[in-house]
């Protein structure tokens, strides 16, 4: 028997797992349209390759990669392109992005893919493979499987397999793993292979007894050695990627710091369900396993293209009338969709359809009691308490040395906190913060060094002034060809000390712009709107909390 | 403006203080057993002031008043400054004691959450300091007194300081025991003679050391209810009573046990619900351990070599200055850098 190891902390919120989990995994219709995102990875997002009109194959590549860190998108299932624009998409940042939106033409027609010999095929080409299959991390964080199979010369210990699936009413990891066990095995297998780890361990919550069981008997099945299914203890966050792979192995992985490093590496069992697919069966990410759950009539899991409108897949679930909103994800660290038009995307885990009788609005926020019930809960150990007050009160250095940025923004803190302060909204708000003021601090440095060179160029231009003024003077007094020479090479002298300065500074200046600080691209306008706009939100809720703004009078 | 998390425990400041004031209930009622209905009367008075100080300053600091009037905390405030002082004494010192714990030690300093001092130690040691004759009148538990007041009489003596005919003030009040221990040292005694009089019990004062035990059991509620960890409580009892314990086996007809100073004075009360306010105790476990044994190390000394009757409050407030201090000392090693030797 292997022994587990805990984190500190965590909770114990209701789950609300049953409701979504008494009927299979439904495949969703073809939906009226797809909205497809072109970035819906970490990393740049990928180029369009068709043009408005286009007829399109199921599997057929719509947009690729653009750089290292970049993944492909596909069309979910064969129609005409519509529109290639900017439309509102389910990401937190509620901005739009460019969107491919296309017309099924309901043929559902492949375009012509097969698997390969994965036995017989480098692992250098196998990454590939996964980068233009668009395989990325499903468990919410969409990180491209290719590049984190890349084990960077790490002798690799354990390929920890997440089928934890801490967060309350998602259940399609947990379906998946009843349904599709040996799919999903095999892509650990495969996984395990571009690793080369020695071990891999599959944790499942131990809420789970069915997927438990159908999991244990696929590896059994399966006849894998060195692969175990281990129940872990039912406490949020086990799901996230560093708790359980503290559980499952005891190594902790601080902020910062690659897990590889430590010989360990970390994916979601739809992750490896999805790579076996691409691999073995050569078909891309089109589709995925969506809780829908809520304020739905019957609450259950479906298999849904990538692009499908959320209402139309809520319809599938019964939506009702008093439904306010949406959430993406659990109610932990969900993220409230700006409309029930975006589409679903490759991160999208769960849509729970909310009212305010689901969740109602937060009482209003006390100050803090400094009750400490929020670091005894924090899985990363940390004060949150302290790292609230430095938030508030736009500490930001302070907020990072008590290492903000360790934060995994799990919610825990914020649930049990009896004042009902919001407090990972002020964590949020510090690190976009901290983020925006690195990217002024690069822009501040560019523009400063412009300051100098202009401040260099004047003084230059006087002293040449001067200097020509002396000559004058000298040539008027005393004309004498000796003297002349030794200006000369005085002047000589001058002008190389300024060549160089000129070329030092320009030397710096290209060292600045390849730092990209000048031209910013769209991603970064993006990020930088994203964040004034939660800056402002958090002002307003500043304001708002404003009972407890007033600083201690000491 | 809606963000994760969307759901939160059901629990707020306000229902964990309620929680607190109910767990003082079995101290109270046991205390009305010994000493008869007066504490009951100080409890009323000192939470009147409270919520009405408590309101008039939130309107005067523009705060809204009715979240903050509900948390409760006020109340409790006022509860434990009038089980801190004589229930006999007159009706203005519990008002202005809380009055001035309210306004000042909490309201000027910032309201909930920002006072770096107990308010009801504070409101303590005010009315010690002002009106130290007063703070003495205790009652005598009225097994031992032989006369019993009726509550009308009581009330006519707190509010009108009239008593009937046939008593005077020292038939029916007394210092405590820990404070007759130290006068009675002075005096010459030893430790076995004056635990030869009749004030004391088995423990320590007659009826007080029950209505201690008291305390104790609503502070077990409050750590088996995970209202307050047993960090503090138990540091700071263990702290007393080894400090007691050094100077009792050192010389015990001087010094006396360590029990004794357990069932003595603020000591319960001190330790369950005093130092455990979370406001103004260290955030981190470390730091409770070194706040819990200097406040339970300084009031053994107080009371041992000082020149108040009991030691509880002024080693609080004298450990309330350092928690700034403790805390950024002991911070915890975050996720992933234990051990990596900070
Ligand atoms: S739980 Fe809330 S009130 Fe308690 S210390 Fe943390 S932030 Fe403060
Ligand atoms: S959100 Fe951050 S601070 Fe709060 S409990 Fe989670 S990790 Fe800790």
């Amino acid at each position: 028997m292997r022994t587990l190891f805990s984190f500190h902390g965590g909770v114990h919120p209701a789950t609300h797992k049953a409701e979504s989990t008494r009927t299979p995994i439904t495949r969703a219709a073809i939906p009226s349209k797809l909205v497809i995102p072109l970035w819906q990875h970490v990393g740049n997002r990928s180029v369009p390759i068709v043009q408005v009109g286009d007829h399109v194959l199921k599997g057929q590549k719509i947009g690729r990669p653009e750089g290292k860190l970049s993944s492909a998108v596909h069309a979910s299932t064969s129609g005409t392109v519509s529109a290639i624009d900017m439309q509102l998409v389910a990401h937190h940042s509620g901005l739009p992005d460019l969107c491919v939106t296309l017309i099924p033409d309901g043929k559902d027609e492949w375009v012509t893919h097969a698997g390969v010999d994965i036995a017989h095929t480098a692992p250098a080409e196998l990454r590939h493979l996964l980068r233009k299959a668009g395989v990325v991390g499903l468990g919410g964080a969409v990180f491209p499987s290719d590049l984190k199979t890349d084990a960077h010369h790490h002798q690799m210990r354990t390929l920890v397999i997440n089928g934890a699936e801490c967060e309350p009413y998602i259940t399609c990891d947990d379906m998946l793993m009843r349904e599709r066990a040996l799919d999903i095995l095999h892509g650990a297998e495969l996984l395990r292979e571009l690793l080369q780890a020695e071990e891999v361990l599959i944790g499942i919550e131990d809420n789970k007894p069915e997927a438990i069981a159908a999991m244990q008997l696929a590896v059994t099945q399966a006849g894998y050695r060195k692969m175990e299914v281990l129940s872990v203890p039912t406490v949020y966050p086990s799901g996230g990627a560093k708790q359980l792979i503290r559980i499952l192995t005891g190594i902790e992985v601080a902020a910062g710091v690659r897990s590889t490093e430590k010989g360990v590496q970390c994916f979601n069992v739809a992750t490896a369900y999805s790579a076996w697919r691409a691999l073995a069966h050569g078909e891309p990410l089109l589709s995925r396993i969506i809780t829908v759950t809520g304020n739905v009539s019957h609450a259950q899991n479906f298999e849904v293209l990538i692009g499908t409108p959320l209402n139309e897949l809520v319809a599938l679930a019964g939506s009702q009338p008093d439904t306010t909103r949406h959430i993406m994800g659990g109610p932990m660290m969900g993220v409230d969709l700006p409309s029930g038009t975006v589409s679903v995307t490759k991160a999208t885990n769960c849509i729970i359809a909310s009212s305010p009788k689901l969740f109602p609005p937060p009482a209003p926020a006390l100050p803090c009691i400094r009750c400490v019930r929020c670091a005894d809960v924090c899985p990363a150990d940390l004060q949150p308490q302290d790292l609230y007050w430095f938030a508030k009160s736009n500490n930001f250095g302070k907020a990072q040395e008590f290492n903000l940025a360790d934060c995994i923004e799990c919610g825990a803190c914020a649930y049990v906190c009896p004042s009902n302060i919001p407090l990972v909204q002020y964590y949020r708000y510090a690190k976009s913060e901290i983020h925006a003021r690195s990217v002024e601090k690069l822009a501040a440095d560019k523009a400063r060094e412009r300051h100098d060179y202009r401040q260099f160029r004047i003084e230059r231009e006087k002293t040449e002034k001067a200097q020509r003024l002396a000559q004058k003077e000298r040539d008027a007094a005393a004309a004498k060809a000796s003297f002349d020479a030794n200006l000369a090479a005085t002047e000589n002298a001058q002008q190389q000390t300024i060549n160089e300065a000129i070329e030092r500074a320009k030397a710096q200046a290209v060292g600045t712009h390849a730092l990209n600080t000048e031209a910013l691209t769209p991603e970064q306008l993006a990020k930088i709107a994203a964040v004034d706009a939660r800056r402002a939100k958090l002002h307003e809720l500043a304001a708002n909390a404003g009972a407890d703004d007033e600083p201690p009078k000491s | 403006m809606f963000s994760s998390p969307f759901i939160t425990q059901p629990n707020s400041v306000s229902q964990i203080m309620l929680r607190v004031l109910l767990a003082l209930i079995p101290g109270i009622a046991l205390y009305v057993w010994y000493f008869g209905p007066a504490i009951l009367v100080s409890i009323t008075l000192a939470s009147i002031t409270a919520l009405a100080t408590e309101a008039a300053m939130l309107k005067l600091r523009k705060r809204p008043i009715k979240p903050f009037i509900s948390d409760n905390t006020a109340l409790l405030t006022a509860w434990l400054l009038a089980l801190s002082i004589p229930p006999l004494a007159p009706w203005w010192l519990i008002v202005v004691g809380t009055a001035f714990a309210i306004a000042v030690s909490k309201h000027l300093y910032g309201g909930l959450g920002s006072n770096p001092f107990n308010p009801a130690m504070i409101g303590y040691a005010v009315l010690i300091i002002s009106f130290p004759v007063h703070m003495t009148h205790w009652l005598t538990p009225h097994a031992m007194s032989g006369v019993e007041l009726s509550f009308i009489e009581q009330l006519n003596y707190i509010f009108n300081g009239v008593l009937p005919n046939h008593l005077t003030l020292d038939a029916i009040t007394m210092a405590t025991a820990l404070d007759t221990m130290k006068t009675q040292l002075h005096l010459g005694l030893s430790v076995t003679d004056i635990r030869d009089m009749p004030i004391y019990g088995h423990l320590a004062g007659k009826g007080s050391e029950i209505v201690a035990i008291g305390f104790a059991i609503g502070g077990l509620y409050l750590i088996l209810t995970r209202i307050i960890t047993w960090h503090l409580p138990v540091a700071y009892l263990a702290a007393l009573f080894a400090t007691a314990g050094i100077f009792h086996l050192v010389d015990p007809q001087h010094y006396v046990t360590p029990l004794f100073h357990w069932f003595s004075g603020a000591a319960m009360i001190g330790a369950f619900f005093i130092l455990t306010d979370p406001v103004t105790s260290p955030t981190t476990v470390k730091g409770k351990f070194i706040f819990a044994i200097g406040a339970g190390v300084l009031t053994y000394l107080i009371r041992a070599f000082g020149g108040f009757p009991d030691g509880m409050a002024f080693a609080t407030l004298l450990m309330n200055i350092c928690v700034p201090l403790i805390d950024a000392y002991t911070q915890p090693k975050v996720f992933g850098k234990k051990g990596a030797g900070k």
